[in-house]
């Protein structure tokens, strides 16, 4: 975890340990499709949560956000954005799929 | 001439038709006449203005003193002169409509559908986003900053930068009266109407960018006020002791920074259906229009509540100093106001019942709607105990806030009806909502806005506005409310359409003709505002305040002079409890001399801000007309712009310690001479600024 | 919290540069909310194309457009940029050399510019099977969310080339490194886009 005091190497390693997880986790993402093992919604559900899991790796290793206080502001930030996203995107899904069901 | 060599290129699909006096000419009309005549006013507007500043020398004035200002004072009083401008345009064309409609009973009245239809457009456009807008950014922008004991906001270029945007779209729309057509799709612009397939002109481009260009600048603004209140409020002031004015602005600008990408999108998408041929709302090829009125009242929702928040700032600021009382119910004002932010976000499909989703997500929004009229009830309860056992004067902010009381709370009641949807189905887009949500804007939004307007006006300018013409004007604008929309709700539930230029009934002509002479009184009022500022500035001499204090204030912003110096404050409060102005008062020295003075660096002043707006303003324009070279051009100039901006080394100034010591002398001077007046003489020219301590 | 006591993330100066740290709170606190709002453009572009995903009206699908290769290469493309980047704000906290800086922020150029570059081949690919924005609703929502992507790291790169000049005119002076700190937030937050992009576009339209 890098933090205003920490030291050359350790940040170093922070960035390092963050794109060794991301190429894995993209590389399973990519694989999970190229060499399929699962039916197709469950497929699309790993490929989905892997991102989910990716995107949190980036802003631990290199946004540098963690429950640490002084990153504090930005968690609550990104959390409360989330939440707006969640609701927009869902409502927005939900409300359009529903539309096209009763249209078709 | 114009189709031949690169005239086309140059000019894009500017040909004379375009100008109102041609079409005047070629067709004289009522009508026409009637638009080449508000071409006319906006031009000779223009050339008054100009000749005027010119004759008096003023413009090196104008651009050091104001337009390149970073000042947020600066910068919030040219925000609200933005906006009672465009204030005066959209009520006359409410005026307008109201006597179209009142005459156009088994008649053609004397506007032609079209122009009838550009009016409700411009009038709607301009009222949300270059009237309310500007308003209440421009309230908060002069008093947010005074009240969290801060000298500016996180950002003053781009506070800067946002102010021009917002001018510069304003301008355009002010432009479209002049050259071409303004939409006629209203404040909303639904396609597939606004689609080429059958809007092909320059309307909803008009439209798109003005709004566009807007959005930017509210997006930016809710950025900045965030981070302002987040990171900037003084020693002392931690979240739970903030005014409540800066509560409703942190909740506002939170609202803005995620509402307004609803809306870019929204219009950008229908942008590149129109310019580049993209089908993501025509008819054909795969498009879903439905998306459309998903994404713009994803944004449409959340600003209301922009356009609301602010207001009941507003309001818990004047109830608690003119019942010289604490604001009762803190605690549960904040919650209220987080509350109303955050399920603002849950509630847009109300909008569009009728669209044809299924009854249980109509019924899930429909809850969502109602369940957000209970936190605006407690507001209300808050407000009436503030007042109780108070010691009320009825001063012109407090009798809005009265006003708004009353008859905001009847308008929220149609609200909750309309959040039904069976209900909903039957008065969707009749003029019973019309009727329902300006009764929400103006005693609701409008009102708030005035009474922020009065009361922090001779804090801003240093002498109190006239109270008779104060008194004059609030009686006309809720006369003329009432009068102008009560009969809206009739009419809307015995089926009357919004947006029609021809009534086809007699037997409304009764509830018209009374609308009519409503919309008359509340251009009456608009009226007696100018005239009220007339008189102010003739008796400005006897009306001084300098010392700071006419209303025997609470918060930080009373502490220091008015008008203030540009630094704010020389030291930088430190604050406890939630009225530190008002206990200073009564248990401490308010008005102490500091131990000593130091330099205070301030932002210079910067073009940045006036050339964006202007750039981009012609950078619109050309993509409206089709002038690809300006538009190209603007961009790359607006792009060059900031990249040159982030060269800049040389950018504060620094205020020396010895002139703040003698700005600041010169004001305790002031303050030691004045002589403390009782609240009973605070509207004569017996105030002077400082209000005697009586407990 | 009323005073400035608590620093950012992102905002990893602390021991090495004090004063610019205290300047910089606002700054790098006031470019995340911008980064925010961008997300909720972005996804709202991601909402508008799962609603039109459907809307191929017999023409291009995800299915016959979408090449697995390309889209592993430019996601490698970008993930390292990201890293080249870190090590660029890890050589700009610790003092490195200019000319270490200079190169680190170069490699994430170049890089950048690789992704570009394929993207637009892929673009062109696209155009030539006839699959173009204006064929139906679904190609249209493509060329909006991926395109606007791209876009972003257009603008991005060109925020690193004026860094560079403003590295070697000025130095590491306060604004310029503050300047560094929001373009590192901008490089890794368009990167988290993009995992939402190959994820939701590309590898949802080659799933059998």
């Amino acid at each position: 975890m890098s933090g205003p005091t920490d030291s050359k190497r350790d940040e170093i390693r922070s960035y390092a340990i963050g794109y060794g997880l991301a190429l894995a986790l993209t590389g399973a993402a990519f694989a999970t499709v190229r060499w399929p093992s699962f039916v197709s919604t469950t497929t699309l559900a790993v490929v989905l949560g892997l991102a989910l899991v990716q995107m949190v790796v980036h802003f631990r290793f290199f946004m540098h956000i963690s429950l640490r206080k002084s990153a504090r502001d930005d968690l609550q930030l990104i959390l409360f954005s989330t939440l707006i996203v969640i609701l927009m995107v869902s409502g927005t899904l939900v409300l359009l799929f529903n539309l096209r069901a009763r249209m078709m | 001439m114009m189709t031949q060599g690169i005239w086309p290129a140059v000019l894009g699909r500017f040909d004379w038709h375009a100008l109102p006096f041609v079409r005047a000419w070629e067709n004289p009309t009522a009508s026409e006449i009637i638009g080449a005549g508000a071409a006319l006013i906006v031009i000779i507007g223009a050339v008054v203005v100009v000749a005027l500043i010119t004759r008096l020398g003023k413009w090196r004035y104008l651009w050091s003193e104001w337009f390149a200002s970073l000042d947020h004072k600066k910068i919030g009083i040219m925000y609200i002169v933005l906006a009672f401008v465009m204030l005066s345009r959209a009520l006359i064309e409410a005026v307008l409509i109201r006597m179209q409609q009142a005459s156009a009973i088994d008649n053609p009245g004397f506007i032609a559908p079209d122009h009838f239809a550009q009016l409700f457009s411009t009038h709607g456009s301009i009222m949300i986003f270059f009237m309310a807008m500007p308003f209440l950014v421009g309230l908060i922008n002069y008093v947010m900053p005074l009240q969290i004991g801060s000298r500016d906001v996180a950002f003053p270029l781009l506070n800067s930068i946002s102010l021009w945007l917002t001018g510069g779209a304003a301008g355009l729309m002010m432009i479209s009266l002049v050259i071409g057509e303004f939409s006629t799709g209203g404040w909303s612009g639904y396609p597939p109407y606004t689609e080429l397939a059958f809007s092909p002109g320059v309307g909803p481009d008009y439209w798109i960018w003005a709004v566009t260009l807007g959005s930017i600048g509210s997006t930016l603004t809710g950025i900045n006020f965030a981070v302002t209140i987040y990171k900037m409020r003084c020693p002392g002031m931690d979240l739970m002791q903030m005014p409540l004015f800066v509560w409703t602005a942190l909740c506002t600008s939170i609202l803005m920074i995620f509402a307004m990408p609803p809306l870019t999108v929204a219009t950008a998408l229908l942008a590149l259906d129109r310019y580049l041929g993209f089908h993501f709302f025509t008819n054909d090829l795969g498009g879903n229009m439905m998306n459309y009125a998903n994404l713009f009242w994803l944004f449409g929702h959340p600003e209301v509540y922009i356009l609301i928040l602010p207001a009941f700032g507003v309001y818990s600021e004047v109830v608690s100093t003119f019942s010289s009382k604490e604001l009762y119910g803190y605690t549960s004002l904040v919650l209220a106001t987080a509350a109303i932010a955050l399920l603002s976000f849950t509630v847009w499909i109300h909008h569009f019942f009728t669209m044809g989703q299924n009854a249980d997500i109509n019924a899930v929004f429909g809850i969502a709607t109602m369940t957000i009229g209970v936190p605006t009830g407690v507001k209300i309860y808050d407000w009436i105990w503030t007042m109780f056992r108070g010691r009320v004067r009825f001063t012109v902010p407090m009798l809005y806030s009265l006003a708004f009381m009353m008859t905001f709370v009847l308008g929220g009641m149609t609200g909750i009806l309309l959040a039904f949807p069976p209900l909903d189905y039957l008065v969707h887009n009749t003029l019973f909502l019309v009727a329902h949500f300006h009764n929400m804007l103006i005693p609701g939004l409008l009102y708030g806005m005035l009474a922020g307007y009065h009361y922090w006006f001779p804090k801003a300018f240093g002498f109190r506005l006239n109270e008779r013409w104060g008194r004059i004007s609030f009686g006309c604008w809720v006369v003329g409310f009432y009068l102008a929309f009560m009969p809206l709700y009739v009419l809307g539930a015995a089926g009357v359409a919004r947006r029609t230029q021809g009534m086809f009934d007699p037997i409304f002509r009764p509830w018209l003709y009374v609308a009519g002479v409503g919309a008359l009184i509340l251009l009456a009022a608009l009226g007696a505002l100018f005239v009220q500022l007339w008189v102010s500035i003739r008796e400005r001499d006897a009306n001084r305040v300098f010392a700071g204090d006419p209303w025997d204030g609470r918060g930080l912003e009373w502490s220091i002079s008015a008008p203030p110096p540009e630094y704010n404050y020389a030291v930088i409060p430190q604050v406890h409890g939630r009225n530190p102005f008002f206990d200073a008062k009564r248990k401490d020295d308010p008005y102490a001399t500091p131990a000593s003075y130091s330099d205070i660096e301030l932002p210079k002043n910067s073009m940045t801000g006036p050339v964006i707006g202007a750039v981009g303003a012609a950078t619109a324009f050309g993509l409206v007309w089709h002038m690809w070279w300006l538009a190209i051009i603007g961009v790359l100039a607006i792009i060059a712009t900031v990249i040159a901006r982030s060269f800049a080394r040389d950018v504060d100034q620094t205020i020396p310690a010895d002139k703040i010591e003698r700005t600041e002398r010169g004001w305790l001077r002031a303050v030691a001479e004045a002589t403390p007046i009782p609240r009973e003489v605070e509207m004569t020219t017996a105030n002077q600024g400082l209000a005697e301590i009586s407990g | 919290m009323s005073a400035s006591a608590t620093k950012h993330a992102g905002l990893n100066l602390g021991s090495t540069d004090e004063l610019t740290h205290e300047q910089a709170g606002n700054a790098v606190f006031g470019f995340w909310v911008f980064l925010m709002s961008d997300a909720v453009l972005f996804a709202l572009l991601f909402a508008t194309y799962g609603v039109m995903l459907p809307a191929t009206v017999g023409g291009p699908t995800p299915a016959s457009e979408y090449k697995i290769l390309p889209a592993f290469l430019e996601t490698l493309a970008l993930l390292t940029s990201s890293f080249t980047f870190g090590m660029a704000s890890v050589a700009m906290k610790h003092g490195a050399s200019r000319r270490q800086l200079l190169g680190w922020m170069g490699v994430t150029l170049i890089l950048g510019a690789a992704f570009l570059g394929m993207e637009l081949h892929d673009f062109a690919t696209m155009f030539g099977d006839g699959a173009y924005p204006t064929r139906s609703g679904y190609l249209s929502s493509f060329f909006a969310l991926v395109p606007l992507h791209g876009l972003h790291v257009f603008f991005g790169s060109i925020w690193i080339i004026v860094m560079m000049v403003q590295v070697m005119t000025f130095g590491l002076d306060a604004r310029v490194k503050i300047n560094i700190l929001r373009l590192g937030l901008f490089w890794h937050f368009l990167d988290i886009v993009w995992i939402a992009i190959f994820s939701v576009v590309y590898l949802q339209g080659l799933i059998r």
